[in-house]
């Protein structure tokens, strides 16, 4: 039974920043049709560029300022300028192939401009244990969590209560009639770009202290959040942030009562058979099959 | 036209004579590496008609491809015939196929492409762990190469001629189906569905047939994997293969014939090329498949495509201005 809490909380703590990047995947789908089959790379990349300001000779701080304002001009804005907005026009499928390729780009890059091996990562959360409760809890999970909830409070706050979150969602729901009661939408697509940016590279801080800097990391969280973002409800913030806490828990605890080989399969199958019998996810709602 | 289509004929007789002659005093890698371009022009062949004319996103390819090479792997090392594995990597690739296109009936585009995804990333997790069967990590290797009607072709060059004439058989097959009134009806699949319907097409059971057909081409590229690299273990079958297998389609042009010999062409062929950029080939290559979508999202044969269209609408244009010059002389 202790097990089986401490696995909660791990798991959580993991789904935590799941969410996180899927609630970013979530908003590039809903404002400009982007199925960001980089994500996971997206998250890979920031604790590279924070590692590389380090190795300059920056205090971590300031590596980790720059390394967010990197991704935010990179994943951001070089992300929609170069290669979002020109693709667009030729539709959906095209631009997420577009996205498949920029994967392998970024992964290789990181491959050749740093290193194929794991890199250790300091961690913004101090290490040891805490006791709630009575339990010895690990530090780092409890860390992860808060600051992840934080971050998606800070972001429904934006969005729900705030002039420009409006915007922003009128934007997304319907771009048209947005643009006719004077909202700019072009700006509020670039802000979701630049929202994305900001939440891979605060994953990215959370997660590689747990998983070390590797450029394969990609691949692994990208898929937990396409899986969270899915399983949720593909037009749902609030979707994305319980499929990714769901993911989390159910990944935790099938590595440890499934298997540890097909933990991975877990997730899957329950993505298979969300896809088969709910599409529209969780929390979504039916989006209009588009023939 | 009939110059055109000589033209077109003597150039496919050179191409063809190229293929067969060239490689003749290759080394033993260069042979490795142009019998691999046949087979993964195969599977890539199998993934443009289930994309480019059928209109289906698959992220499996890869997965069936592995499929087809452990069958391969299990049977011809227990003595059994390639030919005879052929025929059961074709039937099971067919059958999972099939049944992996039941959600595409139901969910189009990204949620097909998250399905296939999560299908072949479960592919390569019995490949891993199902040691039984498959011996895991450690893979099956001395594989044997078949003996063609009594012929051995264990030697490279034999064995480059046994992949090229499989591509040639599956070309010839595949050509046939997409002008046969199959092929036409995955078009109408493609183009607009609800039309194929109301026209009479079964778009339920071509969109399975898609699926199937496609994914039995992986199958057939994997019986040929298996025995060409004499050795197979989970890691070539990772989703990355169904990516590149996507790219070569996209890159050649996806919906034309030729495509997918192109683009297997530069996935397979270009590394080697390129090999004085090290490492830094496979982003260079990311960087051009994103250029030349934003170009032309049709790939490589789009472009040319566009260019001969163009051409032809002037000419058409200038036949027309000229015809009318005519008719207003005349009277």
């Amino acid at each position: 039974m202790s097990n089986l809490l401490d696995l909660l909380i791990a798991g959580l703590a993991t789904g935590a920043i799941y969410a996180i990047v899927a609630v970013g995947f979530t908003l590039l789908w809903q404002t400009s049709q982007t199925i960001n089959f980089a994500q996971g790379e997206f998250v890979m990349l920031p604790a590279f560029l924070m590692l590389a300001v380090m190795h300059a000779g920056a205090p971590f701080w300031l590596a980790i300022l720059i390394g967010i304002a990197l991704s935010l001009l990179l994943l951001g804005l070089g992300f929609k300028m170069l290669l979002v907005d020109p693709m667009l026009r030729h539709g959906v499928l095209p631009l997420a192939i577009a996205t498949m390729a920029l994967a392998i780009g970024i992964k290789e890059a990181a491959k050749q401009f740093w290193s194929a091996e794991a890199s250790p990562f300091p961690s913004i959360i101090p290490g040891g244990d805490i006791t709630i409760f009575g339990r010895v809890v690990a530090l780092q999970s409890i860390g992860v969590l808060v600051l992840a909830i934080l971050a998606v409070l800070g972001l429904t706050t934006l969005l729900n209560r705030t002039s420009i979150g409006h915007q922003m969602q009128a934007a997304a729901q319907n771009p048209t009639v947005a643009r006719i009661i004077g909202v700019p939408v072009e700006r509020m697509i670039l802000l979701t770009f630049l929202i994305n940016a900001f939440l891979v590279a605060l994953a990215s801080l959370l997660i590689t202290p747990i998983y070390l800097a590797k450029f394969s990391n990609g691949e692994v969280l990208g898929q937990a959040a396409f899986i969270a973002a899915i399983v949720g409800g593909f037009n749902q913030v609030r979707g994305a942030i319980a499929g990714g806490l769901l993911i989390g828990v159910v990944d935790n605890l099938s590595a440890a009562y499934v298997s540890t080989q097909y933990r991975a399969a877990v997730p899957l199958v329950l993505l298979i058979a969300i896809i088969l019998f709910r599409p529209q996810g969780m929390l979504g709602r039916p989006e209009e099959r588009t023939v | 036209m009939t110059a055109a289509k000589t033209l077109k004929i003597g150039l496919g007789i050179v191409v063809i004579a190229a293929l067969i002659i060239v490689p003749m005093n290759f080394n033993r890698y260069g042979l490795f590496i142009l019998s691999q371009w046949a087979v993964m022009t195969i599977a890539a062949m199998g993934l443009n008609l289930t994309l480019g004319y059928a209109g289906q996103v698959s992220l499996a390819q890869g997965a069936f491809v592995g499929i087809g090479a452990y069958t391969a792997a299990i049977m011809t090392s227990n003595g059994l015939p390639l030919i005879g594995a052929l025929g059961v990597a074709i039937v099971l690739c067919f059958a999972i196929g099939w049944i992996l296109g039941y959600p595409a009936l139901r969910v189009q585009h990204h949620y097909l492409a998250f399905v296939t995804l999560a299908f072949s990333t479960l592919a390569f997790l019995v490949f891993r762990n199902e040691d039984w069967l498959t011996k895991g990590i450690y893979g099956i290797s001395n594989i044997p190469r078949p003996e063609i009607f009594g012929y051995p072709t264990r030697r490279p060059l034999p064995f480059y001629y046994v992949c090229l004439g499989s591509l040639a058989l599956v070309s010839l097959a595949v050509w046939w189906l997409i002008r046969s009134p199959w092929g036409r009806a995955f078009i109408a699949l493609r183009e607009n569905p609800v039309r194929a319907l109301s026209l009479g097409i079964d778009t339920r059971r071509y969109t399975l047939m898609a699926f199937a057909i496609g994914s039995a081409l992986g199958g057939v590229a994997g019986t040929l994997y298996a025995p060409l690299t004499q050795y197979v273990d989970p890691v070539p079958f990772h989703l990355s293969l169904s990516l590149d297998l996507l790219m070569m389609v996209i890159v050649g042009g996806s919906g034309f014939f030729f495509g997918p010999f192109l683009g297997a062409m530069i996935a397979v062929l270009l590394p080697e090329w390129l090999r004085f950029t090290q490492g830094y080939y496979l982003m260079l290559y990311a960087i051009a498949v994103i250029g030349l979508l934003i170009y032309s999202p049709t790939g490589i044969l789009g472009i040319l495509d566009r260019f001969i269209s163009e051409r032809r609408t002037k000419a058409a244009s200038a036949q027309r201005a000229v015809a009318k010059a005519k008719l207003e002389v005349t009277p």
